[in-house]
């Protein structure tokens, strides 16, 4: 019951705030309605019991990640409206239509697709606790990827760097 | 019911009701420590001493004008002080003030909960009420909080990494996330973890002064260059509830310190017999008085030291105290490393 | 009872909403964001996936897509700086040429 309703109304939450992402007018509203829905997609993961990804996700998203966004939004202190000018070539209802169909397609694919019966709980790791679980794959069956995603980081950092300075 | 509902809330209720009051207790106590420093008296009118100081403070705040600047941003400037003020207060969710007692016949634990995650938790909200500041400051459309608020998340978002990183080599030690693990693996080393990691302990002193904006790092609240920082436009509840939200950090960051590095809620030379007459001081008294001490110190280097320069804090952060953590980092590893197989060699 | 389709369809349902936004919005930073919801679409898929699975690498899996994320914000917003620098405009369809 209480997994009911924490569904319903963080989905509520993470669509509406969504939504106005994408519809606001001011840039900053923006920001702001992302870092509420990151912040309902965190209690959504807190509901199924992914407490380590869901404080990774208010760290990194809401406490880093979209305060990057606010300071460019704050840097970009633009002379003339963003949206003034309008390619004319630009179809921005067949996009709707297209992610309208995109959205038929997934929930079509959720819906028919046979979801396996979930299995019995397979131990994955001689540790218990969520975060143990997480950190032991990542250190074990999963170093090489995590490894590329350090250097992924470190690549990105200095490309960063070399891109935010004065005369490119 | 009653141990699942009526419980936690009557904790939370006393944690919230505590903390308040605590913060605007604060106040009084830093204009006292401070008018000491200087031999002045410091606030003496109200009541005796000035110990109701704070009550008419409050009161004032209340009755004063609520004003809204001109082409402000309505909503965010409300929304400002709400979102500096909410992560000081929900990290008290995960701090332990004392182990599990009997009260009226049932066993209460004294944190109102112990989550697998708990450091992170605290490192992951805090992260967020750098939005009080940055949204302040754009949200007043005037240049001196424009500049304070980007000062103040540069300055924010520059010592959290160090502070982070520092967290990561205690995590190292105790081997878990979990606040009131850390706390229970001092007791199991028989020493508070200052001595394990005394660097780490400068570290997080350092950058939490910094993440308090306190002197010597409040380049945000520099009167002399930016009038009053980023609230110079707030006034009223809105104004007493950026004011709270500082001390509160402050609390919150001596309460985390004290947990790593005192031992939270243990008394000195926890687990040694020999000391056992200490034990007559119930444990939340030693988390209260190690707090405290904290607070004080607190207060003490804003009597005291100069405030830096903006440049120099700058410097200060990253190219002296990350540097530092990192090493700190790697040498706990080496040396956990080297203990485990060891122990494993042994056993 | 909720079952993972529940998931599933919410996850479809931000994803799309991030199509949306990629494909009407022309303030870049907009644009940025929504990939941000798509990304995030994802991970609530894996995350449900691992709630059902009762195994932990799905979660592994969303913290890798937290750091690409992260990677993919730092160097993005990056780029939109340098470009604004160079065009005082944010608009994605002033941005028609590959080389001024």
């Amino acid at each position: 019951m209480g997994e009911v309703v924490g569904f319903y109304v963080l989905a509520t939450l993470i669509l509406v705030f969504a939504g106005l992402v994408i519809t606001a007018r001011n840039t900053t509203h923006s920001v702001l309605f992302l870092m509420m829905d990151f912040l309902s997609v965190a209690a959504l993961y807190v509901l199924l019991g992914a407490e380590f990804v869901a404080v990774i996700q208010i760290l990194v998203y809401a406490g880093g990640i979209v305060v990057l966004y606010l300071f460019v939004v704050m840097l970009v202190n633009l002379k003339r409206p963003p949206e003034s000018y309008r390619d004319p070539r630009r179809q921005g209802k067949l996009g709707v239509v297209l992610a309208a169909a995109v959205l038929v397609e997934m929930v079509a694919v959720a819906g028919y697709s046979r979801v396996a019966p979930a299995p019995v709980a397979a131990a994955v790791s001689p540790v218990v606790g969520n975060t143990e679980e997480v950190g032991w794959l990542l250190y074990t069956q999963y170093l090489i990827p995590f490894e590329l995603a350090s250097m992924l980081l470190l690549v990105a950092m200095v490309g960063a760097i070399l891109l935010s300075k004065r005369e490119l | 019911m009653v141990d699942a509902v009526v419980i936690p809330l009557l904790k939370i209720v006393i944690v919230l009701v505590a903390t308040l009051t605590a913060v605007s207790y604060m106040v009084l106590l830093e204009r006292k420590v401070i008018a000491w420093t200087q031999a002045r008296l410091g606030p003496m009118r109200v009541g005796p001493h000035g110990i109701l100081q704070p009550i008419a403070d409050a009161l004032k705040l209340m009755i004063k004008e609520d004003i809204t600047p001109a082409r402000a941003d309505r909503w965010v400037f409300t929304l400002a002080p709400i979102l500096a003020m909410v992560p000081a207060l929900i990290v008290y969710a995960v701090i332990p003030f004392g182990p599990a007692v009997e009260v009226f016949g049932r066993p209460v634990t004294l944190y109102i909960t112990d989550i697998n995650v708990g450091l992170l938790y605290v490192v992951s909200v805090t992260s967020v009420g750098v939005y009080g500041i940055i949204l302040a400051g754009y949200a007043s459309n005037s240049k001196y909080p424009m500049l304070a608020s980007l000062r103040a998340s540069a300055q924010l978002i520059s010592y959290e990494v160090a502070v982070t990183l520092t967290l990561v080599s205690v995590v190292l030690v105790a081997g878990t996330l979990s606040l009131v693990g850390i706390v229970e693996a001092q007791r199991e080393a028989h020493v508070w973890y200052l001595f394990a990691q005394p660097v780490a302990f400068a570290l997080i002193v350092i950058g939490g002064l910094a993440e308090t904006n306190r002197a010597p790092f409040d380049m945000p609240e520099a009167e002399q260059e930016l009038t009053g920082g980023f609230h110079t436009e707030y006034s009223g509840m809105r104004f007493a509830l950026f004011f709270l939200a500082e001390y509160a950090n402050m609390i919150v960051v001596s309460s985390v310190a004290t947990t790593l590095f005192l031992g939270g809620y243990l008394r000195p030379f926890p687990n040694v017999a020999a000391f056992g007459v200490l034990d007559i001081v119930p444990s939340w008294m030693w988390f209260l008085l190690k707090s405290f001490a904290f607070l004080y110190f607190f207060i003490w280097i804003r009597a005291t030291l100069p405030r830096y320069r903006y440049d120099q804090l700058m410097r200060l952060g990253w190219k002296v105290l990350i540097p530092i953590a990192i090493a700190n980092l790697v040498v706990t590893a080496i040396v956990r490393v080297l203990l485990v197989a060891r122990v494993g060699a042994d056993g | 009872m909720i079952t993972e389709t529940h998931y599933l369809v919410l996850s479809a349902a931000l994803f799309a909403i991030g199509v949306v936004g990629v494909m009407v919005r022309r303030n870049i930073v907009v644009v940025f964001m929504s990939i941000e919801l798509m990304l995030n679409a994802v991970n609530i898929n894996l995350v449900a996936y691992s709630h059902h699975l009762q195994h932990t690498v799905g979660q592994v899996f969303a913290v890798f897509v937290i750091a690409v994320a992260a990677a993919e914000a730092a160097v993005g917003l990056a780029i939109l700086l340098a470009f604004y620098r160079n065009r005082e405009t944010v608009n994605i369809d002033d941005m028609n040429l590959m080389k001024w």
